[in-house]
């Protein structure tokens, strides 16, 4: 992490649908003995009663800003709280804001972009979404909302296990990772997550932007039911091992990667443009690329049409210099972002 | 082996930095205003300092918090918390509880009238308090961002998102509702009354014409505008948010519709506060990098106050002779100039 990162108060953003236990992970976080202290920003007072922590309500106030683009949309009521937190500066280590369980994670990751005093000050550390694994199912059938807040996270809390059996808890797994492979899934009962696991996983630092592997096919340490029974037509490409794939209905993720160079004059006006053109689709990209004639890694990563992007480091002797990019995003048009993508390839 | 140094300020610039008495708070300051002789350095948070003009201090505590908006008419300031509380400091010292939200709420935005009355905000509601009379309370569509006072009558603007929404508290029904997209922040009238400005969360002004509503884009910021200040007779308004100060003309009756603001006193920072002196056309302008220039608005000639090298400027205020300049930056290292 960079110095001036370093310097950042961190913030994360929990989210998750009504009643899945963002107060209980909450009052977990404030109530552990880490000797932290944290502002929180919440849309209800009273329910987390902790002393020594700023709890600052919160009315997400959510407005589009005047750039003609629909989806840059910020949250002003954070720009304001923001503003008056900096004049507390030294009097706590970190930020949580909590949203309602009805709200798009999109503003308030926004807001940590494109407001030049809120960067100033804060980087947004990680999305966190605590979701209910009796229930989630569910909602990602009726609840638009939830499914945006599975789609938007870099850390799931999958909570109330104890309440489901193995192969229910197995099919909202399945669930969630055919919306979100890539986001660290933890299963919990009562939210008892270890606090690093959510906290400070600099999940936008693009220094950090390194595994951008699926999740579940690296860390597999939980036991499968071994049933190859597939839930939809549609087949997924990586069905290494046993766990049900689905594909959802029109929450996606999309995985490009070439061991090519790409061309970066072709490729960096192919980026914005697919944001630009399909940005209100696209909820998070990632990518670590490899550019033509450039010995260095470039990462970039981005929000709707939000995109930051950076030369990270030299490429490592040895190193495969692949280029890698992953889209999260509502009825993404596969066939033209791979064809897009092919066309950058230095041939 | 010899270097070349420049000297420390040379000859193309007048340097007063030899005269400013340097005061050193301790605090992080947001802003400053002269309370009868003294001036008067608002702390981030709990503390109000004064300083007198031989550079002696004394602290004062207002708040239990941050301190989020304050707002002086030279005589008492007025102050909002993040403890709920708007609360007043007098020239003597004397600290006043005004109001309490009943929520606890930040009190985020502050205005007061030069007859005495005050308003302040808290969340989407704006309270004023006018004399003996019953505080009156207005909610707007969203949260208040600003609150100012017009020059003439008790009439109240309200700054939120989407316009500004003029009020007379004493009128039922009154509340003018002035639209234009996007999330306003800060507000004044101009001194003659006839133009309401608006800072913008995105870096641009809004102006409307009171007479016909008629709307004034004032854009081109490379940063948000924080600092606006009238010119003294209000035929201009001075801004931060660019690496020059830039200066709105008001002084027709179309104000700046159709012409090119002036730009004076470029350095390589941004402007961060600027305060145009209350009598003369000259005025003060602290930078990001910590500069304070003192500009003559005719020509643009510059005097320099204090060099660069410190963090932003936060506070800068000239008493109301004119006589005294005070400034400080945002770690509370500041000083105070007698010219």
């Amino acid at each position: 992490m960079s110095e001036a990162t370093a310097s950042k108060i961190p913030v994360t953003v929990l989210t998750g649908y009504l009643g899945a236990g963002k107060t209980t992970l909450l009052n977990r976080i404030l109530s552990e003995n880490h000797g932290k202290k944290y502002a929180v920003i919440v849309n209800e007072f009273g329910e987390i009663g902790i002393d020594n922590d700023l709890i600052i309500g919160a009315d997400e106030e959510v407005f589009e800003m005047n750039n003609g683009c629909i989806c840059c949309t910020v949250r002003g009521d954070l720009v304001r709280i923001m503003d008056g937190l900096m004049k507390r500066k030294g009097k706590f280590d970190a930020i949580i804001v909590e949203t309602t369980g009805l709200a798009d994670p999109a503003p308030v990751a926004q807001t940590f972009f494109v407001d030049e005093d809120v960067q100033k000050n804060a980087r947004l550390d990680a999305v966190v979404t605590v979701a209910d694994a009796k229930w989630l199912s569910d909602r990602l059938k009726d609840a638009p909302e939830a499914k945006n807040q599975i789609a938007f996270a870099d850390v799931i809390v999958l909570n109330k296990t104890d309440l489901v059996t193995k192969p229910e808890l197995a099919e909202v797994e399945a669930r969630i990772r055919g919306i979100n492979p890539y986001a660290k899934l933890h299963r919990t009962e009562r939210c008892s997550v270890a606090l690093a696991d959510v906290l400070d996983r600099g999940a936008f630092d693009l220094d950090r932007i390194l595994d951008i592997e699926p999740d579940f096919l690296e860390a597999d340490d939980h036991d499968h039911d071994h049933d190859h029974h597939h839930h939809h037509d549609h087949h997924h490409h990586d069905h290494s091992h046993g766990l049900k794939h689905y594909h959802d209905e029109d929450m996606q993720s999309l995985s490009l990667k070439t061991d090519k160079p790409l061309d970066p004059n072709v490729f960096m006006p192919w980026l914005q443009n697919l944001v630009q053109v399909e940005g209100g689709k696209i909820l998070r990209s990632k990518g670590i690329l490899a550019f033509h004639d450039d010995d260095d890694r470039y990462v970039f990563q981005g929000v709707h049409m939000m995109l930051e992007g950076n030369h990270q480091r030299k490429w490592k002797e040895g190193e495969p210099r692949e280029s890698r990019l992953v889209f999260i995003g509502r009825e993404l048009p596969e066939k033209a972002i791979r064809e897009g993508f092919e066309s950058c390839i230095v041939s | 082996m010899k270097e070349f140094t420049p000297a420390p300020d040379s000859a193309s610039i007048v340097s007063v930095t030899d005269k400013v008495k340097p005061v050193t708070l301790g605090m992080g300051v947001t802003s400053v205003h002269f309370l009868g002789p003294r001036a008067a350095f608002v702390g981030g948070e709990e503390n109000v300092a004064f300083v007198d003009a031989k550079g002696e201090i004394t602290t004062v505590a207002v708040h239990s918090g941050g301190i989020l908006s304050t707002a002086s008419d030279g005589k008492r300031l007025v102050m909002g918390g993040d403890d709920g509380k708007v609360v007043s400091l007098d020239a003597k010292g004397e600290v006043a509880l005004l109001a309490t939200d009943p929520k606890r709420r930040w009190i985020d935005a502050v205005a007061l009238h030069a007859d005495g009355a005050f308003a302040w905000s808290a969340g989407k509601t704006a309270t004023v308090k006018s004399g003996k009379n019953d505080e009156k309370s207005l909610e707007v569509p969203s949260t208040v961002g600003g609150l100012a006072f017009a020059p003439k009558g008790l009439r109240l603007a309200i700054a939120h998102y989407n316009g500004a929404t003029l009020w007379f508290p004493n009128m039922e029904g009154s509340a003018e509702f002035l639209p234009w997209a996007g999330s306003h922040l800060g507000v004044t009238f101009s001194p003659d009354n006839k133009f309401l400005v608006t800072s913008m969360h995105e870096a641009a002004l809004h102006g409307w014409r009171l007479a016909d509503n008629r709307h004034m884009r004032m854009t081109g910021y490379p940063g948000r505008v924080r600092s606006m200040s009238w010119s003294a007779g209000g035929k201009g308004l001075a801004t931060s948010g660019a690496d020059t100060v830039i200066i709105w003309p008001f002084g027709s009756k179309d104000g700046p519709m159709g012409k090119e603001p002036a730009m004076l006193a470029p350095l390589q920072a941004r402007v961060s506060v600027v305060a145009c002196h209350p009598k003369n056309d000259i005025l003060a302008a602290g930078y990001s990098d910590g500069t304070v220039l003192m500009v003559r608005m005719e020509d643009g000639a510059e005097i320099l106050v204090r060099r660069n090298g410190t963090p932003p400027v936060a506070a800068l205020a000239w008493n109301a002779k004119g006589s005294l300049l005070a400034f400080a930056d945002e770690n509370g290292d500041g000083g105070l100039l007698e010219l």
